[in-house]
């Protein structure tokens, strides 16, 4: 079996889950003919038709309510949203109605719509193309947020959230999008949208990110088990639902936690899972819960994104010190 | 801008059809179109305007004693909510805004669930009747493009069905609905929009809102035909209505209507227009009331009679009555609901928050479970 990225695991999966429900429908800007600026949706329209694959016109909130008024026809809709700087117009389509459809109508109507769009930083991109807003999508009732952070995860998941008869925001790390490459099978099998992924198995410290930070993360751990350190690595995957049963197993076992987000510090995610372990595992932490996170500025221009996104020296800096706590 | 100095030469142009079939005393100012001949179809649709109007008092007298939350009445628009579903079929589509109560009851949206929706329930939107229609959309205009969505998947179905969406003047400077007709339009999509243009977009009159001279011109931007209407004269709404959706159906692509009217109520029970409009401006605007006009016309053709008029206010209380013991003896849902409508299966946070409102201490201060 040959290795494909994460990209091409989007795609495959795309094409599966068209291939099994012809309810499911993509939409976006730029992803019939040209495939999407990112290609991955590469191929769909020659195989699955223009009554499958719409390129729609440049409106990205119009793309947001068409789906949410395709949704509550019975269709799924997969939306592609270029980049998550232009996501912000659809916020309103998916918190006022996306998300409380089914609420709104006792059931009656639904929208199990998927919106995909590549998000964060490193990419040496220009201007508002390096966000990071899964934190704003989280706040919201009634939404899914969902990030995959391998090829093999990026699939499974994906299928799982076209499947989900829910709305569900799907952050493709664009960082990881050609970078990581694993073998991947077509079998149709999805992931769970409730579960955190153990990457990587440890007794001293727990790190839990997702998306791309896990890249750094790992390359941290490693350096700590050259110094003998067993560091436990988590992928949330799922920010909402967040499992919080899995980091609460590994806080238990390592009693020390770093939590690694590129997005903001205040009001990021990790704020979010600070609060969960004062609130339900605090008589098993043995130092104060760390954040390392984007600083609360604007993502800056590429030429001085290094200094603004986590890194491993920054990811280890912080673990040495929640070590050091006594 | 001056002429250009090149060889400039027009590339487009258009213009903008203002319909209407009464003059405000109910005088036909034209021939009838062919439904408007059979008193039995004008007479149904005089009874829902009355219905529709009874309904508005009755919800107005409700809010006022604590019985019923925030209203916006649709005083004086009669003609617009029911011109436009007495036009439609039963397996069209309605995404309406907040003011087309009129056209919900035609569509078998009971008086009850206007009830319950107005009173704060989300059962009022669970309609037991027209169960594809949307429920009503409170951010201004943000259903356009639902309505194109709702189309699209019409078209995708080839199935001979329209997505009919109300939209107020105040909504015409979203980009939601520039963003919406715009996609209808070159997708040719199966959709009609309708412009309730009431004057007012709460305190901003219609001049105030858009330089342009109207808001049917929106459609011509993005490809597709609209045109005025004489949104207080019924027969003028139902036939532009009927075009529209018969050129839709037979896949001519999406129009747009402006109904022009007249909001004599306040924008909604908590507002007060008199700090933003004169009395003298409303009165005026009477004369050119909706029912008044149709029963004129009606009594003039021997279609209608004071017997019947009376009948017909008492049998529209009785209903409203009766529609309201029912909400008035309906208990809240339980707190329970809050999540159960959340996801279809709730994650395991979202079950432990359930059981967590359920024995959470009750409250002795903040709104009452009930107002009775």
């Amino acid at each position: 079996m040959p290795e494909i990225t994460l990209v091409e695991a989007v795609t495959l999966a795309l094409a599966r889950a068209m291939a099994e429900d012809k309810e499911v429908v993509l939409l976006g800007e730029d992803i019939g003919v040209d495939g999407g600026v990112f290609r991955a949706t590469d191929g769909l329209l020659a195989r699955f038709g223009a009554e499958r694959v719409f390129d729609t016109p440049l409106a990205e909130a119009m793309i947001a309510g068409l789906s949410v008024g395709l949704a509550a026809q019975g269709f799924r809709p997969v939306a592609e949203i270029q980049f998550t700087g232009f996501i912000y117009p659809i916020i309103d389509q998916i918190l006022n109605h996306a998300s409380r459809l089914r609420t709104r109508t006792r059931g009656r109507l639904t929208c199990p719509l998927v919106v995909r769009s590549p998000y964060g930083g490193g990419i040496r991109a220009i201007e508002h193309h390096s966000e990071s807003p899964e934190a704003l999508f989280a706040h919201i009732p009634g939404l899914r947020v969902v990030i995959p952070s391998s090829p093999r995860r990026a699939y499974g998941l994906l299928l799982a959230a076209i499947r989900d008869p829910d709305p569900v925001m799907f952050l493709e790390p664009t960082r990881l999008y050609r970078s990581a490459r694993e073998e991947v099978e077509d079998t149709g099998e999805p992931l769970p949208l409730d579960r955190a992924f153990v990457l990587r198995e440890g007794g001293d410290i727990t790190f839990v990110g997702w998306g791309a930070m896990l890249k750094e993360t790992l390359l941290a751990a490693d350096r700590l088990e050259a110094d003998g350190i067993g560091a436990e690595v988590i992928d949330a995957a799922t920010l909402k639902p967040f499992d919080t049963e899995t980091l609460f197993a590994s806080v238990q076992k390592t009693g020390r936690c770093v939590i690694v987000h590129e997005a903001a510090l205040t009001g990021g995610f990790g704020g979010e899972i600070a609060a969960r372990l004062a609130e339900g595992a605090l008589t098993s932490l043995l130092a104060p819960v760390a954040r390392v996170a984007g600083w609360d500025t604007v993502i800056p221009g590429l030429r001085v994104e290094r200094h603004y996104m986590p890194g491993e020296n920054r990811i280890l800096e912080a673990a040495r010190k929640t070590l050091a706590f006594a | 801008m001056a002429t250009p100095p090149s060889a400039a030469e027009i590339v487009a142009r258009f213009e903008i059809r203002h319909g209407r079939f009464l003059d405000a005393k109910g005088r036909a100012l034209c021939p009838l179109p062919d439904f408007a001949r059979d008193p039995r179809e004008l007479v149904a649709l005089y009874r829902a305007m009355v219905l529709a109007r009874s309904f508005d008092a009755k919800a107005i007298a409700l809010q006022r004693t604590g019985r019923l939350g925030t209203y916006s009445s649709a005083l004086g628009q009669e003609a617009v909510a029911v011109g436009i579903a007495g036009a439609m079929r039963a397996e069209d589509v309605l995404l309406p805004s907040f003011r087309e109560h009129g056209a919900q009851l035609l569509r078998g949206v009971s008086l009850y669930e206007l009830f319950l929706f107005w009173g704060g329930d989300e059962r009022g939107s669970d309609f037991k009747g027209p169960r594809e229609d949307f429920p009503i959309c409170v951010p201004v205009g943000t259903h356009a493009p639902h309505a194109a969505g709702v189309a699209l998947a019409f078209k995708l179905r080839h199935q001979a069905r329209v997505a009919v969406c109300v939209i107020g003047d105040g909504a015409t400077s979203k980009g939601d609905v520039a963003e919406a007709f715009n996609v209808a339009g070159v997708w040719r999509l199966p959709v009609v929009y309708v412009v309730n243009n009431n004057g007012w977009a709460i305190s901003v009159p219609r001049d105030r809102q858009t330089a342009a001279e109207t808001l049917a011109q929106k459609a011509i931007a993005a490809g597709f035909e609209g045109e005025q209407v004489d949104g207080n004269d019924v027969i003028a709404v139902r036939e532009a209505m009927s075009r529209a959706l018969e050129k839709a159906r037979a896949g001519g692509g999406p129009s747009l209507i402006e109904a022009i009217t007249y909001r004599l109520g306040d924008h909604t029970t908590a507002d007060d227009a008199s700090r933003y409009r004169t009395d003298s401006e409303v009165s005026a605007r009477w004369a050119e009331d909706p029912i008044a006009r149709l029963r004129s016309h009606l009594l003039a053709e021997g279609a209608w009679s004071k017997e019947e008029e009376e009948r017909l206010l008492a049998d529209s209380a009785a209903a409203i009555e009766e529609a309201l013991e029912r909400y008035l003896a309906t208990p809240p849902q339980g707190p329970e609901t809050m999540f159960d409508f959340t996801y279809e299966a709730l994650p395991k946070d979202l079950l432990e928050q359930r059981a967590a409102a359920l024995s959470a201490p009750g409250e002795s201060r903040g709104p009452p479970a009930t107002e009775r």
